[in-house]
């Protein structure tokens, strides 16, 4: 008997769901979440107002516009959801970088030309968030902080060093390109969105077609897996947290040229909902699964509901309850389809 | 039998503090043997196998492969030399696929466009195909997450990865332990398929019924020492129960 395991050679795998398609269905489940809010929206534009939501090109602009912050953050934590962790800091640290930019594009703007300061201030600013990250990384790579305990309190930490750098105030930014990055148009598309576009799609690769994504992957459904297969877990953590925060310094880069001027709250709203916008995008809260094009429309719908709810004449406050339903409700979604589907953890 | 084996385990001891947890050990593993290693709570298996697939490192006495003397610093260095432990539980990310359970860690590259550095999952899911087939285990759906298999057919990824990376000594830590009747007798299927291909096979398990049914040999381990060696043939269950409990 030695070659005969033919009861292992069948093609009856009976719960084997294909694993490219569980993952797109709760990638699709936001695309079409996105698109019955879009007809909802544009049915009441059409019958209250006789006018059209989605066609408009304003507000399409404007929806765009405002997804950009928000998604920014959303793209380094769908890594570092998909790892199993959580970044609460992404928030101060986009306010910090905002505050950090403002400064440094006026102080080079007094030694040099506009477009250098521009530049290496706006680099400046993302460089800044480097920092919380990497202490965020050794803390919960090396001295085993939980993820949620020590980001909050580098939620605090980055908070209290945004707000004294700032003087308890906004800072203004006198700079013409600086006010071009964040208002100006290429090719008639404004330059805050193509930035996050080229960004999203960088993100993507990264993600889906990398070592680093593959082992995100790995680390977030068995460490010990990622371990055992030679996986500097350890460093492989440090550097999501550090690219959590750059996502965020960017963010508040974008921020602080959108207004020319840096804010310490400026990420302040933007936590809840740019995880809203992972965990509607079919991330799970446990670890093991996740996509960029998933976050991307969770976002969309975030901001979606945002501005459809103003465009209907709802209290503004309702949006922050809708955006905390939407995020309960993905997550017992993601927790029934994980019992249907027979999950083996948990 | 061949004259030289794969592994020689000579004497080896293991302290840990104060506590003797192998005391001159020996064991000998020949290309295509099942050697199963028995004995109760805390008689030196893990430790045993730990010392072999380098996450411990012996006090005293020395480990040969194929002849030469080695050390391992690491379990990836003992990897490196053929040496592939499976362990109770599988160390599988349950999300991915078996191909890229298979390269976990070491994953094959390729170029999109002919300038991006890319994932070569058509090289992952054809080496995941053949290997599985080696194994007797038709896959049809390579880009399932091994999550969705049974526990047998999860353990068959397992020793899957183990055979593709040309492992020579597997050893497998209970591998049967939590898994249903039908799903074990794969599991032993699947060692005689591995033994059929000269590997070497180091089996631990507190069955004794799939002790008989795969081993060749069984070593017996009491408190840190050898207490006894017998081949399959010339043995019986209580027989090794003695030597497992002693007296």
């Amino acid at each position: 008997m030695s070659s005969a395991p033919s009861s292992l050679t069948q093609g009856s795998q009976p719960a084997a769901g294909p694993h490219p398609w569980l993952l797109r269905i709760a990638e699709l489940r936001a695309w079409l979440f996105l698109i019955l809010l879009l007809v909802f929206f544009e049915l009441w534009a059409r019958i209250a107002y006789g006018s059209t939501f989605v066609f408009s090109l304003s507000t399409m602009q404007s929806i765009s516009i405002y997804t950009v912050a928000p998604l920014l953050l959303a793209l380094g934590s769908t890594f570092v959801i998909i790892s199993g962790g959580i970044d609460l800091s992404i928030g101060f640290i986009m306010g910090l970088s905002a505050v950090v930019a403002a400064h440094a594009v006026n102080v080079m703007g007094g030694v040099m030309p506009p477009f250098p300061a521009m530049l290496i201030g706006g680099l400046m600013g993302v460089a800044v968030a480097i920092i919380p990250g990497i202490i965020n990384g050794l803390l919960i790579s090396k001295l085993r902080v939980p993820p949620f305990i020590g980001t909050l309190g580098m939620y605090g930490v980055a908070r209290g060093v945004a707000f004294l750098l700032a003087g308890g105030t906004t800072v203004p930014v006198s700079n013409a390109w600086f006010a071009a990055l964040g208002n100006g148009r290429f090719y008639g598309l404004p330059v805050v969105v193509v930035v996050t576009v080229i960004f999203l799609l960088l993100m993507h690769y990264m993600l889906s077609q990398t070592r680093f994504g593959q082992h995100t992957y790995a680390i977030g459904a068995s460490e010990q897996a990622a371990l055992r297969a030679g996986i500097n877990v350890g460093w492989h953590t440090q550097k999501l947290y550090i690219l959590s925060a750059i996502c965020a310094g960017i963010g508040g880069v974008l921020y602080a040229a959108r207004f020319t001027a840096g804010a310490a709250q400026a990420g302040e709203p933007l936590l809840l909902d740019s995880i809203a916008a992972v965990v509607i995008g079919g991330a799970s809260l446990f670890g093991g699964s996740g996509s960029i094009f998933g976050t991307l429309a969770g976002a969309l719908v975030i901001a979606v509901i945002q501005f459809g709810l103003v465009y209907i004449n709802v209290e503004p406050f309702w949006q922050f309850v809708s955006v905390g339903v939407v995020i309960i409700v993905s997550v017992l979604v993601d927790q029934a389809q994980r019992s249907i589907s027979g999950g083996r953890r948990s | 039998m061949s004259t030289q084996p794969l592994l020689d385990v000579r004497e080896v001891s293991k302290r840990f503090g104060g506590v003797t947890a192998l005391n001159g050990v020996s064991l000998q593993l020949h290309p295509g043997e099942v050697v199963a290693l028995a004995g109760d709570n805390g008689a030196g298996k893990s430790t045993l196998i730990k010392t072999i697939s380098g996450v411990y490192h012996a006090d005293g006495g020395e480990i040969r492969l194929n002849g030469e003397v080695v050390k391992f610093a690491t379990p990836e260095a003992a990897r490196g030399h053929g040496i592939e432990t499976i362990y109770q539980d599988l160390a599988l990310a349950d999300n991915l696929s078996i191909g890229a359970n298979i390269f976990l860690g070491r994953e094959p590259m390729t170029k999109a466009f002919g300038f991006l550095p890319v994932l070569d999952r058509k090289k992952m899911a054809k080496a995941a195909q053949e290997t599985m087939a080696q194994l007797d285990f038709h896959v049809t759906r390579l880009d399932a997450p091994v999550g969705n298999f049974s526990g047998g057919q999860r353990q068959a990824v397992a020793i899957g990865r183990a055979v593709y990376w040309n492992a020579q000594v597997l050893i497998m830590d209970e591998p049967t332990a939590a898994l249903g009747v039908p799903e074990q007798r794969k599991v032993v299927s699947l060692i005689h398929t591995l033994k059929a291909q000269g590997r070497g096979i180091i089996f631990i398990s507190h069955n004794l019924q799939d002790i008989f049914a795969v081993s060749d040999r069984i070593v017996v381990l009491r408190r840190g020492t050898l207490a006894g060696e017998r081949r399959i043939a010339e043995t019986n269950h209580d027989e090794i129960v003695k030597l497992m409990v002693g007296g």
